[in-house]
């Protein structure tokens, strides 16, 4: 372990910056006495920025590493997903939602289809969705709090938490552009700038490769230190140095042979493996050779049902991003619906370039940082191999600037998702105003932090997989046949919410609450969106065919607005000519 | 300890379902006595009938109440008509419907209540429950506007009353529409009085002031003068009850453009806007006729410089606005007045605009003024980002 200073260091100037930037920005975006503010709005860069900004996630900083390191170039599809969203949203969903001036998805439901009762239920869906989305950002910050500096687990998630729910409260970090927009340059810095000496030092290395015949191996000696009670699998015979408590023995310094099969690690304990020795795995997971990890729907690391957990992947993640609380509350901020396509192709473009690094992370942990398939932690990946790789003064530097970008990712996605749900509960499940509003923010957050406490060895990138998919299994129906077809009804769409909305969500909770991820069964809960997508679809189709008589009154002229770019003369008082120049 | 703790979460996660369940589906729980029970379902039946009858006497309403009403009166048929048509018919038989404009004419004639009997109303069917009908009238200020028939086997005296009673108090539902039409009435005539009345001081103000740039500085009178059209252009538009705050600042920088080449440096104006709230849909000229007053409290009639502030934040699912000065304030009683709808004398436009805003959000949308006198004025509001029916 490194001097846990730089951590520390780097940890208090995020939070620092992130709460002067707001309260500062919140001065230098609103003092102009210039002329022509009202042309000033915001521009698609800026808000594109904003929009990665808050997109971010621990998911995407730290578990996407891990997940590849782990599960080999299936993960591929995450960071993929993560960003192909974007392409379903600019093509088909973002410039009829904003032309709908609808601010969140409970707004558009009731715009579209003139129904109390829908957006009620839209309101409960975004709480939940919401919820589930936040739980793995407490997850990572603890972990990467653990990492950077040693202390337990959920003092991160703590930390995190009462951050947000002091900035929501005390109206600082409210969807400031600003704000968001550096969020994400930072964590773009955060990621790439490693990245270079990283590369550099694996060539000064001598390139090393995997070795396609077997599972990966410790390339040098190496101290494993148990941070949690792991259960592990040796399947080579291998001698290791032990200290703490290991297979009901204490130990202090013994040498020992681990034998073929399970063995049991306490907290606190530590095994010095030799170099070249085969990296026993958590029990949980699977070892696999090189060439199964590079071989796309090999299942490697112990995925049942490789072809069908993928594409049930990518639907969820392809269309579960127009369905997040926390991104349509951005689009917004467009002036028009033209300018929210040109926001979407930009944040298309900053997500591309984003998740590069990611990508590299995850190979070079996979030859650099194996130990972590022991433990089981592999959500650390980014944050060791700085320290690990590059080493020294350089790599303690290294390791601050990725902790640093990690915990910007929990501070910006937590604090826009805490505000499009506190937002959500206040209006529409408490009634009031902003004595309200504080109270939700605090109801926002406290939630998925009690269940992150009993959720730590979930892998923060499937739980955030699981949001998408509740999301695509509930808004995605809800959206694409709001907008494209005109035949929706608001019982239609009810019964579409609450069965694709109420499937996923019990697939999550089981999936959560530990239910088998092994066979057919747990292949369908841990990935279901491919089942319950379709169904949500099904249902509001059919539902809607057999209502046709509830219709809303006015769904040709909300069509209409939809669809119909605002420079289109609708409405509008007669052409003036033109003034000479 | 982690899976203890998992279980207590999702169990926390089930009961706030459940408990929003409970509370978004209202279960009748305590049912009370048969009386009581009949006098709810009347009331009940009556409550649903209510909102398609307060949009007027039109087809579509009718429709979607005579259901109701022949469920108030338990008649196997109910027609409802204007003076020239019948609107609706619910109940068997739906030939009898036709007849039904005939059978009110004496009752809308004469404006009372009549039986008319089976020579009139009964069909060639022996089974068919429908031999006489009796007609009401509906009226609405004084006025016969149509008629509601009960149709059954016999008339007797409990259904006379019975129909009486239920044409009653759909005409008390009809005279309601009338009211709440006026009322949207009256906004849309204070809104065009509105847009007239920013003109008289100011036009002759602007114009004073743009002609003593002509010779001196004429490229810049002209500009004033683009600049003058375009304000112009923007108030006495003639569509839409919203617009976006972009277009309202857009037309309050005109205003003040023009103000400023009247008062020159006299007027320093302070804009702080932030540009996420830009394309929120606000009540057409909700700020101008503000703006205008702060001008005027903040330099006429007293010398020196006066700043007007305005600033528009963002506040999550809201916008907050405001617009201050530090002139000569206002008596507050004075304000109350004006926003109580009683005295719109000096605050050009002040109780219009309130009214608007609570008309379209709710009353807790309201303009909030803080003054005094010699103490500077602040009028600020809040604008909901999203409402139904609310687009520019």
């Amino acid at each position: 372990m490194s001097d846990p200073t730089y951590g520390v260091l780097a940890v208090t100037a995020v939070t620092l910056a992130t709460i002067l930037i707001g309260s500062f920005a919140l001065r230098f975006s609103r003092t102009t006495s210039d002329f022509y503010v009202a042309s000033r709005s915001v521009s698609p860069v800026w808000n594109a920025s904003a929009i990665g900004g808050e997109y971010l996630s621990a998911a995407s900083f730290l578990g996407v590493a891990g997940l590849i390191l782990t599960y080999g170039v299936d993960m591929l599809w995450f960071p993929v997903g993560y960003t192909a969203g974007y392409l379903v949203l600019l093509v088909l969903v973002a410039a009829p939602l904003r032309r709908s001036g609808a601010y969140t998805l409970p707004d558009f439901a009731q715009a579209r289809l003139e129904s109390m009762l829908v957006r009620r239920i839209a309101s409960v869906m975004v709480v939940l969705i919401g919820w589930l989305y936040l739980l793995p950002q407490f997850v990572g910050a603890g972990l990467t709090l653990r990492v950077a500096t040693g202390v337990p687990g959920w003092l991160g998630g703590l930390l995190v938490a009462v951050i947000v729910v002091f900035s929501v409260a005390t109206g600082g970090m409210r969807s400031i552009t600003f704000v968001q927009a550096f969020q994400y340059w930072l964590k773009l810095t955060a990621l790439a700038v490693p990245v270079v000496f990283l590369l550099i030092a694996w060539q000064a290395d001598g390139r090393p490769a995997l070795d396609d015949s077997r599972p990966p191996t410790f390339r040098e000696r190496t101290t494993v230190t148990v941070r949690t009670d792991v259960s592990f699998v040796v399947t080579d015979p291998v001698r290791t140095v032990v200290t703490g408590r290991l297979d009901g023995t204490t130990y202090d310094a013994a040498t020992r042979r681990l034998d073929v099969g399970a063995h049991v690690a306490r907290e606190g304990a530590r095994l010095t493996f030799p170099a070249g020795a085969v990296v026993p795995h958590a029990e949980k997971l699977e070892p696999s050779s090189g060439h199964d990890w590079a071989r796309p729907l090999s299942g490697a690391g112990g995925r049942d049902h490789p072809l069908y957990s993928t594409y049930s992947l990518i639907l969820a993640l392809f269309f579960g991003t127009m369905g997040l609380p926390h991104v349509l509350v951005r689009f917004y901020t467009n002036p028009d619906g033209r300018a929210a396509r040109r926001t979407t192709l930009v944040v298309l473009v900053l997500l591309g370039a984003f998740y590069l690094f990611p990508t590299v992370y995850g190979v070079l942990a996979r030859i650099y940082t194996p130990d972590l398939l022991l433990t089981g932690a592999t959500d650390g990946a980014v944050l060791l191999l700085p320290q690990r790789v590059v080493g020294g003064l350089a790599g303690d530097l290294l390791g601050a600037l990725v902790t640093a970008g990690a915990f910007a990712a929990f501070l910006s996605t937590s604090s826009g998702l805490t505000v499009s749900v506190a937002g959500v509960l206040s209006q529409d499940v408490l009634r009031g105003g902003v004595r309200d509003f504080r109270v939700a923010g605090a109801l926002a957050v406290t939630v998925p932090f009690l269940v992150s406490l009993g959720a730590g060895s979930l892998a923060v990138a499937d739980v955030v997989g699981l949001a998408f998919a509740v999301a695509a299994a509930s808004f995605c129906p809800l959206l694409l046949l709001g907008i494209w077809w005109r035949r929706l009804t608001d019982v239609g769409a009810a019964a579409g919410l609450l069965v694709g909305g109420g499937l996923a969500t019990a697939a999550v909770a089981a999936t959560i609450g530990g239910a088998t991820r092994s066979g057919w069964l747990g292949a369908l809960l841990a990935q279901p969106a491919a089942w319950t997508v379709p169904i949500a679809f099904l249902v509001m189709v059919v539902v809607s065919r057999h209502t046709q008589h509830r219709v809303p009154p006015n769904v040709r002229r909300t069509l209409v607005r939809l669809h119909a770019p605002e420079s289109l003369p609708l409405r509008r008082d007669p052409p003036v000519h033109r003034r000479p120049a | 300890m982690g899976d203890a703790l998992t279980v207590v979460a999702l169990a926390a996660v089930v009961l706030f379902v459940v408990t929003l369940v409970w509370r978004l589906v209202p279960l009748r729980r305590d049912l009370g006595t048969p009386a009581d029970r009949a006098t709810f379902n009347t009331l009940h039946t009556a409550s649903l009938a209510a909102p398609p009858l307060r949009c007027g006497l039109t087809a579509g309403g009718a429709g979607r109440a005579a259901r109701h009403l022949r469920a108030l009166l338990g008649t196997p048929g109910l027609a409802i008509s204007d003076t020239e048509q019948l609107l609706a018919w619910d109940g068997a038989g739906d030939g009898h419907g036709a007849h039904a404009v005939r059978h009110a004419q004496p009752a809308t004639e004469h404006a009372r209540t009549e039986v008319v009997g089976p020579a009139g109303v009964a069909c060639a069917d022996p089974d068919c429950p429908i031999k006489v009908g009796v007609v009401a009238p509906l009226v609405v200020e004084d006025r016969v506007v149509g008629s509601l028939t009960a149709y059954g086997l016999t008339a007797s005296a409990g259904l006379v009353r019975a129909t009486n009673e239920v044409a009653r108090w759909v005409s008390a539902q009809l005279e309601l529409a009338e009211l709440d039409a006026s009322r949207t009435r009256l906004v849309e005539a204070e809104l065009r009085a509105l847009r007239a009345q920013i003109s008289p001081h100011f036009v002759y103000n602007s114009l004073t002031a743009i002609a003593s740039f002509v010779r001196t500085d004429p490229v810049r009178a002209r500009e004033l003068l683009l600049e003058f059209a375009d304000f112009t252009r923007y108030s006495f538009r003639r569509h839409g009850e919203f617009t976006t705050l972009a277009e309202e600042l857009r037309s309050i920088d005109r205003y003040l453009l023009l103000e400023r080449a009247r008062f020159g440096d006299r007027l320093q104006v302070t804009l702080q806007i932030a540009p996420e709230v830009l394309p929120v849909s606000v009540p057409f000229l909700c700020i101008q006729p503000l703006v205008e007053n702060a001008v005027r409290h903040g330099l006429e009639g007293r010398p020196g410089q006066g700043h007007v502030t305005i600033v528009a934040e963002d506040a999550g699912s809201e916008a907050l606005i405001s617009v201050e000065d530090d002139g000569t304030g206002i008596d507050p009683d004075l304000v109350r007045q004006t926003l109580a709808g009683g005295h719109d004398g000096d605050s050009v436009g002040l109780g219009n605009v309130d009214e608007r805003l609570r008309q379209v959000y709710g009353d807790d949308y309201g303009l909030v003024v803080e003054t005094a006198p010699g103490a500077g004025t602040k009028v600020s509001m809040r604008v909901p980002k999203y409402r139904a029916g609310v687009h520019a």
